[in-house]
């Protein structure tokens, strides 16, 4: 993967807005290094036990799983502070784990149970936090976009400093709404970081196969917004790029778009057998490129972590997860009288 | 304890597949991520990952076997420090038959094809309009002045109200419906849209999830086609899909129906179409009074309503009471005039035909009833039961399409709730099954009259 940080900055197209140089990679400590592997080790242990409950048939319908993409939400998290909001579409569990709601309560959504974070009525594509400041969750492609926007609007409105971070893929930078949001969103100068995941795939149409423009960042030139490509599977670069874009819009500058170049490991759901790229590919993506071992292997390399350190993290996360999975897989189905709440109040 | 790994379901509805082939031998060491084997279905082809780490100790079902159910266990991992030869001991000679036997742990009821008795919707009850004291000044006013002083009245009294739209401010509103509100609230809370209704009803949704009670004005509901999917994916169903966590405190409002000479892509009524929508409240208001008392209750309800305005009534005058707080409640209908032969059903410019007959009926000796729904949904069925149960006639009149009218599911409630108190079919008026035509004479026939209405009465009364 041609990572923003090897790569030349991204030219300026237009006189009057330059597209912005991806920052250097934060420069880590051990504690924000361990932070890291932490976290990103926490949605890559959830998510394969998710697909595994899948494959036992104790979730339903649609889960679409975000391995690979891990050091995304990591870093883009890293930065944030109390009261920002983020929202997403529906490869959603990963984002939840970065604002912390809890593995249990997302687990139990996804086997449809009464103690989900929806109480089982929403599942894997809808869960929200308030409390957290988790928006969702959205089913429709694209359409958090708006929402997002929405968010900033009300940040704006209430003068306070926070942001919205809006993440939408490389299939949704395709959809109308998003540049009716695009267009409000630096009209008005709302707090908004739209982050593209650009994992290469709308579902099984590549990237090419699809869009006109294929460098994202370049997307809100119409607009004015600025955009950075930022490499993805780095949770450092993504932190770099996080820190500057939330200051960037708590000093009032408007909306700005991060390209995160990024890869999913698995299909775009359970049920894609993904014949639409080489196994090569995934494995190049795996062995060279995975957040995860990135962090690992600098751990050790700079004798910041022992193998035994690591393995006690990792034994640590399994146990959560093991503890939400046996939650999710022996926790009521929600009382029938639930069908009838929570429609008007 | 070994772990077992189990035949995965690639969807929810796949049974059994084959497996292709293994891709670790007996006595591999595997990590969580790792490609252990192939399966296929009729459909697909997926790789199946290792979630936990160890070493593979015996594999089950070997590679070629076809029908394989899912959750049958196909190889056995030791763990660290597990003797790998002991592990898959046992395992594996009646696996086949176990499978068969394995209860299927999706929960129960996900299958069970019993008819259990579904509870009932629990009934909400709604509160009667509010008594206007005896005395009250009346002051004759237009449906545009109403909805005018409901907002601003509402701007007043709480600071995260503000209204959004194509032309809401500087140009005091394409049917002057916001007039001087950008003087007193200001460019920060009377917001100028660009023309862009999918993209602001969706900014109007996300500001309403965050706490603000954002008016969001459609310059016509015709226009809010390009928005639906926000209101009824992203404002409708959130407080569901949320668990009661979150919702969107939002109003939709605008003209909606027939105009005059329009034609078919801007005269078109929405009333059925939003009421069909479970966590959407609709209002159409045909008396200035209720516009204002309905616009302000709307504004103030924590869920997204959609509020159904007519052009041609906005330059109307009724009396509406001088009153601090004047508010009415949703999903009350309001008698307009007490009658007992007959009861004739409508809302919104509906009224206007209702009322007009009426009269006509009245000269021939025919004492009609007229509620007006005033909420489309929740609908008040109550009030419409009682008076049927009283006239024992109902005629339904609207200016939508014919077919899934607001109309259809009044009839088809009543003749389940009512059906031995009805002395004659119930009759629904609505407009022709046509898309509005332009021409003057064409636009005429294809609206509901009066003269249909008359005609509708007398056949219930068997006045013919």
């Amino acid at each position: 993967m041609a990572t923003a940080a090897k790569k030349a900055p991204a030219k300026s197209r237009s006189d009057k807005q330059s597209n912005l140089s991806a920052p250097k990679p934060a420069d880590f400590t051990k504690e924000d290094e361990l932070s890291a592997y932490r976290h990103m080790l926490l949605i890559r242990r959830f998510e394969e036990k998710a697909g595994q409950l899948y494959g036992m048939g104790f979730i339903g319908g649609f889960c679409h799983l975000y391995i690979g993409q891990e050091a995304v939400v990591t870093g883009m998290k890293m930065a944030l502070i109390e009261g920002d909001q983020m929202i997403t579409a529906y490869r959603d569990h990963g984002h939840m784990l970065a604002m912390d709601l809890s593995p249990r309560g997302v687990m139990a959504e996804l086997t449809g149970r009464r103690g989900g974070l929806s109480k089982g009525k929403g599942g894997s594509m809808h869960m929200f936090s308030k409390e957290k400041h988790f928006y969702g969750g959205h089913g429709i492609v694209g359409a958090q976009v708006s929402l997002g926007t929405g968010l900033a609007f009300a940040n704006r409105y209430r003068d306070n400093k926070n942001v919205s971070l809006t993440y939408f893929g490389d299939g949704a930078a395709n959809q109308g709404q998003v540049y009716e949001s695009f267009n409000m969103a630096s009209l008005w100068k709302l707090p908004v970081i739209y982050i593209i995941e650009n994992n290469r795939y709308a579902m099984g149409t590549s990237v090419s196969r699809s869009s006109a423009e294929t460098d994202f960042s370049h997307r809100g030139a119409s607009f004015k917004i600025p955009g950075i490509q930022v490499d993805g599977m780095d949770v450092r670069a993504v932190k770099s790029a996080a820190d500057l874009a939330t200051e960037w819009c708590r000093a009032g500058n408007g909306p700005l778009i991060l390209e995160m170049q990024t890869y999913r490991y698995r299909g775009h759901s359970m049920s894609d057998p993904a014949k639409y790229r080489s196994k090569e590919e995934v494995q190049k993506m795996r062995s060279e490129h995975d957040p995860i071992e990135q962090v690992r292997a600098r751990l050790l390399d700079k004798k910041w972590a022992s193998e035994d350190e690591l393995k006690a993290i990792d034994k640590e996360v399994r146990d959560i997860v093991a503890d939400a999975a046996e939650f999710a897989q022996h926790d009521a189905e929600p009382d029938p009288s639930e069908l009838w709440t929570d429609i008007v109040l | 304890m070994p772990i077992e790994i189990l035949m995965p379901a690639l969807s929810p509805t796949m049974e059994e597949g084959n497996l292709s082939k293994w891709l670790k031998n007996e006595g591999d060491k595997v990590v969580a991520g790792d490609v252990i084997a192939e399966i296929e279905t009729d459909k697909a082809t997926m790789e199946v990952e290792a979630v936990d780490e160890g070493t593979l100790a015996k594999i089950v079902v070997p590679a070629g076997t076809e029908g394989v159910k899912v959750n049958a266990v196909i190889a056995v991992l030791a763990v660290d420090g597990e003797d790998v030869d002991k592990a898959g001991e046992g395992i594996g000679e009646e696996a086949p038959a176990k499978a068969e036997a394995a209860p299927a742990p999706a929960p129960a009821a996900a299958k069970s094809e019993a008819a259990a008795p579904v509870a009932a919707a629990p009934k909400t009850e709604v509160a009667a309009d509010p008594d206007i004291p005896a005395g009250t000044e009346l002051v004759s006013t237009t449906v545009r002045e109403a909805l005018r002083d409901a907002m601003a009245e509402e701007m007043r009294r709480d600071g995260d109200v503000f209204v959004m739209g194509e032309e809401v401010a500087e140009y005091q509103g394409a049917y002057k419906i916001t007039q001087g509100l950008l003087q007193e609230f200001g460019p920060r809370r009377v917001v100028d849209t660009p023309i862009t209704e999918h993209g602001f009803a969706g900014v109007g949704v996300g500001a309403a999830m965050a706490g603000l009670k954002p008016i969001v004005e459609f310059m016509t509901f015709n226009f809010a086609m390009q928005a639906i999917d926000q209101i009824i994916n992203s404002a409708a169903k959130t407080l569901y899909m949320s668990g009661g966590q979150m919702g969107a405190p939002i109003v939709f409002r605008g003209p909606n129906g027939a105009a005059a000479r329009v034609a078919a892509q801007h005269s078109q009524c929405y009333a059925a179409w939003y009421s069909h929508i479970p966590g959407l409240k609709v209002v159409m208001p045909y008396t200035a009074a209720d516009a204002k008392g309905l616009l302000k209750a709307a504004i103030r309800d924590p869920n997204p309503v959609i509020f159904l305005e007519n052009e041609i009534l906005y330059g109307q005058s009724f009396d509406v009471p001088k009153l601090d707080d004047f508010v009415l409640p949703i999903g009350k209908a309001r008698i307009h005039k007490k009658g007992k032969d007959v009861t004739i059903v409508s809302f919104g410019i509906g009224m206007t035909y209702a009322v007009k007959a009426e009269a006509e009926l009245r000269g021939m000796g025919i004492d009609a009833e007229i509620i007006d729904l005033r909420s489309i949904r929740p609908l008040d069925f109550d009030t419409i039961i009682a008076s049927v149960k009283k006239t024992n006639r109902l005629v339904v009149v609207e200016e939508g399409f014919p077919q899934s009218s607001v109309g259809d599911h009044i009839a088809n409630q009543v003749s389940q709730r009512a059906f031995d108190f009805l002395d004659a079919p119930v009759i629904t008026i609505a407009g022709k099954d046509v898309p509005m035509p332009y021409a003057a004479n064409l636009e005429k026939l294809a609206l509901p009259n009066v003269g249909e209405v008359v005609e509708a009465v007398k056949a219930v009364t068997y006045r013919g």
